[in-house]
């Protein structure tokens, strides 16, 4: 393939990042965050995996078998851990406005700064290789594809350079919009989730290409496989050191995903909401092991299919492809691995400036006197070109290292070489956020002297392996004693060299970091900070997390402030701080305390928290405090909360009895309609013969010469309305009673059999006038009922007297009293037209044709069933309907058989 | 008075009916009766009224209906809805008004006022 397409390639897909960059950001400028989704956010944690790994796991599934797999394990062991763990990061450095691993460790104790810049120095010294690794990618990845022998180094034909400046172009364009680092960067991290996805698609695709394009599926390859010895030693756990090596990438992978200054950047620093921790939870796993897939696949092909050739096997993803004369896709393996480098690179670069312009160049600004009394406006600019040059200045240092450098050491192990450098942090920051007692001295010696070692067990072997000092060294240790033999330490053999580093580093890490913490004086800030981590939680106030007590004066503050932030971005802060925490703020006197606090954290997200203090404490009279008044202000900070949380818990309480009280209304309300509606439907059913009797006595009245007849005939409906008006609101009357639990039950025992058999008695004579044939099923014995005999005559009428009313000439009624142990239940069938099945709970409701209907109900007043029902649920009974249309209805109402004075009072009682 | 007119009287109650035959009858008009829907909707197949006092509620087709088929039909274009009803809320008056209704007159009404109405609106 020729250079100019790849370049071309490249560059359009350089300008397909910015593309994404650019909508990323224009989207937020209307109020639309892209990266506030927890799907972006877990796969910008992806930027995990570089070209390292993209070319590299092949490479080392190819001479170490499964061990590969190691890098990805602790990733998924950690993800586990991210509640925990990463998500109390989160919390402590949005509470904190930390803006850098190196502006974290610092802050824990007490914004220390040489610290910050200790930190600092050595992320840049452990991972600017690392850096310098994935420039090397691309250029060898753009080598083979263009079939050329490993490039000249020609300075000017270097594409490497060219990729690298256009890259430095993007990252200060989208990295140094804004002068507060604690701001997200949104084209950025959307550029960098975007490329996950580029380089597993890629991958993928590759994988697939070689697994069932080249062979046929994943049995092909194994099968094939398995015929060469060398394959099988290499899929067997049975390596003499596999174990501690296995142990040591596991353990190194899950400390290099939290702590690399990259990872730290997306996974803390860039979380938008700790919520989308849930989701990253499980797809940044899934996310690793799909991307591992095709990686043996690919290695076993790449072994067959170049058995006998000299091709590095860290190149088969791409050489493959090439092999079979596959161009397209050798193009989309290529820019796979070309995001992978790129994304990495823009990341780290990103935090490492941050660190070197806030930890290194800025405090040492800060520190001279000329500066610090110059600082105006134009600070802001400063702080930006800062940046811009620190990003400059570390990818710059990446090209002269892969230039020139980097063909010193074998390249594979550059990526482990970075994880067991950020590892010496591990210490410091898990310590500093769960153990109080953890101090900067025992945090300051314990990182140098684990770097030291590292640097001493792995970096100092390999210069010399280089060549650049005496090889003596390694073989003899320094000075002949044998027992400071970098690879050997104190005799110590049989792990490989990472094992071995990772176990003297943080052995002396580890040590120093307990025992200086333990025996060493802390100073009252550090109290303080250690106090605020650890329990971050119970100190979640914002306000209540900085300790000043002396004299600022609010006009030295905010000029302050308006230099770094710009006059009216200043003043926005501070006044909806101070409104907030309803604090007057007077801009002619001295400021509160709180203020101050505030304005040194609004100052660290700039500049990190060391510089802020510096930068404060210029403006301020500080006093000393004494630990005792350091403990004082926790206690009451925790008094506060502790009110806080008093205070919320009664606002929760209010707002609940808010809500019983709306409840309550709602119930009157409905209450309130059914007793309105109930009102509309009895005048309404008193209009109808209040409408006869008007007009028909009107008629008599007005018509003198009216026949006696006619008179008559009007009259006498008259009287009959009027009775019928009468009734009704008997009825109406009576059943307001009920209702209102006015009614008493005038309890006497009675034989129940004998009143049913009455009423039979009674109606037989209407029956047989209507030819209706009544008949009765009854005991023979006594029936003793307990109850309200007027009332249960009530009911068993007004049953008895609807049954005739709605069976036709011809039809029957049947009375069926039955004696249930505890009850007595009657029956009263009929074979009128029945009742429709939704309307079988609706008739018991009083006028229930009413309501919303224009259909009339054919005889009565609508209220007797209505009152049936209230008096049979006043003696405990039941009552109810069983119909079909056109089958006839069968009512049935059972009242419980109690014994005299039993607990049919009492339930009377409590129902009223 | 014109005794050219016809109207139907429907309503459910039989003293009602009994009361509006009489008031109509007495002041010149040819009076049929119905006492449900079904009978109205048979009544008004053979007739014409010129007028026609409906109630609402009735045990089997309702007087929205009935006024509903009056409005519609072609044949019944000259003639004149009143609503005669006990339902007395403003939303089942202006249904009535909405179906096309010339009047709607709640119960119980006052004679002389009904027959004023009624003549008036023939006028």
């Amino acid at each position: 393939m020729s250079n100019s397409i790849i370049i071309i390639c490249s560059l359009l897909y350089l300008l397909i990042l910015f593309g994404v960059a650019y909508y990323a950001e224009h989207q937020l400028k209307k109020g639309k965050s892209i990266i506030n989704n927890a799907y972006v956010y877990a796969l910008s944690l992806c930027v995990y995996c570089t070209a390292w790994t993209y070319y590299g796991s092949v490479g080392r599934a190819t001479t170490n078998g499964i061990s590969f797999l190691t890098i990805y394990i602790g990733p998924t062991i950690m993800a586990a851990l991210f509640f925990p763990v990463l998500r109390k990061i989160i919390r402590i450095t949005k509470a904190q406005r930390i803006n850098s691993i190196a502006d974290f460790i610092s802050t824990r104790y007490g914004k220390n700064a040489s610290l910050a810049a200790v930190v600092s120095v050595f992320c840049i010294i452990g991972v600017l290789p690392y850096i310098a690794l994935q420039l090397k990618a691309i250029a060898i990845s753009f080598d083979i594809l263009t079939k050329n022998a490993i490039s000249g180094h020609n300075f000017f034909s270097d594409n490497t350079l060219y990729f690298t400046v256009f890259l430095t172009v993007f990252i200060i364009i989208f990295g140094t919009r804004s002068v507060d680092a604690t701001e997200k960067h949104e084209g950025l991290v959307a550029a960098v989730a975007f490329e996950s996805v580029i380089k597993l698609v890629a991958f993928l695709v590759a994988g697939v290409f070689v697994t069932y394009g080249i062979f046929n599926g994943f049995n092909d390859i194994f099968l094939k496989a398995n015929q060469i010895d060398e394959f099988k030693k290499l899929f067997t756990l049975s390596g003499e050191n596999a174990n501690a090596g296995w142990f040591s990438g596991i353990l190194l992978s899950m400390m290099a995903v939290l702590f690399l200054p990259r990872q730290f950047q997306v996974g803390v620093i860039e979380n938008v909401n700790e919520e989308h921790l849930k989701k990253a939870v499980w797809l940044f796993p899934i996310y690793l092991f799909v991307i591992n897939i095709f990686v043996i696949p690919i290695a076993f092909g790449g072994k067959l299919v170049f058995q006998n050739m000299p091709i590095d096997a860290d190149t088969f993803v791409l050489a493959l492809p090439l092999h079979f004369n596959k161009p397209l896709l050798s193009m989309l393996v290529f820019l796979g691995g070309f995001s992978a480098a790129t994304s990495m690179i823009i990341v780290e670069t990103i935090a490492l400036s941050t660190m070197v312009s806030n930890n290194l160049v800025m405090p040492f600004l800060f520190r001279q006197q000329n500066f610090k009394t110059s600082i105006d406006k134009s600070i802001r600019k400063t702080i930006l070109y800062i940046r811009r040059f620190s990003i400059i200045l570390i990818l710059l240092f990446a090209y002269l290292y892969d230039q020139y450098v980097a063909q010193y050491f074998s390249l594979v192990s550059i990526g482990l070489i970075s994880f067991a450098g950020v590892a010496q942090f591990a210490p410091a920051i898990i310590g500093g956020i769960y153990w109080k007692t953890a101090s900067k001295n025992g945090a300051l010696v314990g990182i140098i002297v684990g770097f030291f070692v590292w640097f001493y067990t792995l970096i100092l072997p390999s210069i010399a392996q280089a060549h650049l000092i005496n090889e003596n060294i390694i073989s003899n240790g320094p000075f002949n004693i044998w027992w400071l033999k970098p690879q050997s330490l104190f005799g110590l053999e049989g792990f490989d060299s990472i094992t071995h580093s990772l176990f003297w580093s943080m052995f002396f890490n580890c040590t120093a970091y307990f025992v200086f913490s333990v025996y060493s004086k802390p100073i009252p800030q550090e109290v303080y900070q250690a106090e605020i981590f650890v329990d971050i939680d119970k100190y979640n106030l914002p306000g209540s997390d900085s300790i000043w007590r002396g004299t600022a004066y609010m006009p030295d503050l905010f000029s302050l402030l308006e230099n770094f932030l710009g006059k009216e971005r200043a003043n926005n802060l501070i006044q909806n701080y101070a409104h907030r925490h309803k604090i007057a703020i007077d801009f002619g006197s001295k400021a509160d305390p709180r203020i101050v606090s505030f304005s040194e954290k609004i100052l660290a997200g700039v500049i990190g928290s060391a510089s802020a203090r510096i930068m404060v404490s210029s403006v301020t009279k500080e006093e000393e405090l004494s630990l005792n008044e350091v403990f004082k202000i926790l206690h009451e900070s925790q008094q506060m909360i502790e009110l806080n949380k008093e205070l919320r818990k009664k606002s929760i309480e209010l707002t609940k009895a808010t809500e019983q009280l709306r409840e309550a209304n709602l119930q009157l309300k409905t209450m309130d309609e059914l007793k309105d509606e109930f009102l509309y439907t009895v005048t309404h059913e008193l209009r109808t013969p209040l409408t006869s009797i008007r007009s028909l006595t009107e008629i008599v009245h007005d018509n003198p010469d009216l026949g006696d007849e006619e008179r008559e005939k009007f009259l006498g409906a008259v009287v009959k309305e009027t009775e019928r008006l009468s009734h009704l609101i008997t009825k109406v009357l009576n059943l307001e009673k009920y209702e209102s639990g006015k009614q008493k039950l005038n309890l006497t025992s009675f034989d129940m059999n004998l009143l049913v058999k009455d009423l039979y008695t009674s109606y037989k004579l209407v029956a047989n006038e209507k030819a209706i044939n009544l008949t009765i099923t009854q005991p023979n014995s006594m029936l003793l009922l307990h109850a309200d005999k007027d009332l249960v005559q009530q009911v068993l009428v007004n049953l008895i007297s609807n049954a005739m009313k709605f069976t036709p000439e011809q039809g029957k009624i049947h009375l069926v009293i039955s004696d249930l142990q505890n009850e007595v239940q009657v029956s009263i069938m009929d074979t009128g037209k029945g009742i429709a099945k939704e309307l079988h709970e609706l008739i018991f409701d009083k006028f229930f044709q009413a309501k919303n209907q224009t259909i009339k109900k054919p005889v009565g007043t609508g209220l007797g069933l209505a009152i049936c029902k209230k008096i049979i649920e006043m003696h405990g009974g039941k009552i109810w309907v069983e119909s079909e249309i056109e089958k006839g209805a069968c009512f049935t109402f059972t009242i419980p058989n109690f014994e005299p004075g039993n607990t049919l009072i009492e339930y009377n009682e409590s129902s009223i | 008075m014109n005794q050219a007119y016809k109207i139907l009287v429907v309503d459910d109650d039989p003293y009602i009916l009994m009361s509006l035959e009489f008031l109509m009858r007495k002041n010149g008009f040819e009076v049929i009766i119905a006492r449900n829907g079904t009978e109205t909707l048979e009544l008004l197949e053979e007739n014409i009224p010129d007028v026609v006092l409906l109630d609402i509620m009735m045990p089997d087709v309702d007087g929205y209906a009935i006024c509903k088929h009056i409005k519609s039909s072609v044949k019944h274009k000259e003639c004149k809805v009143v609503f005669v009803s006990a339902k007395s809320k403003e939303a089942d008056i202006q249904k009535g008004y909405d179906l096309g209704a010339e009047l709607y007159i709640t119960k119980p009404f006052s004679n002389k006022d009904i027959v004023n109405k009624i003549t008036a609106l023939l006028d």
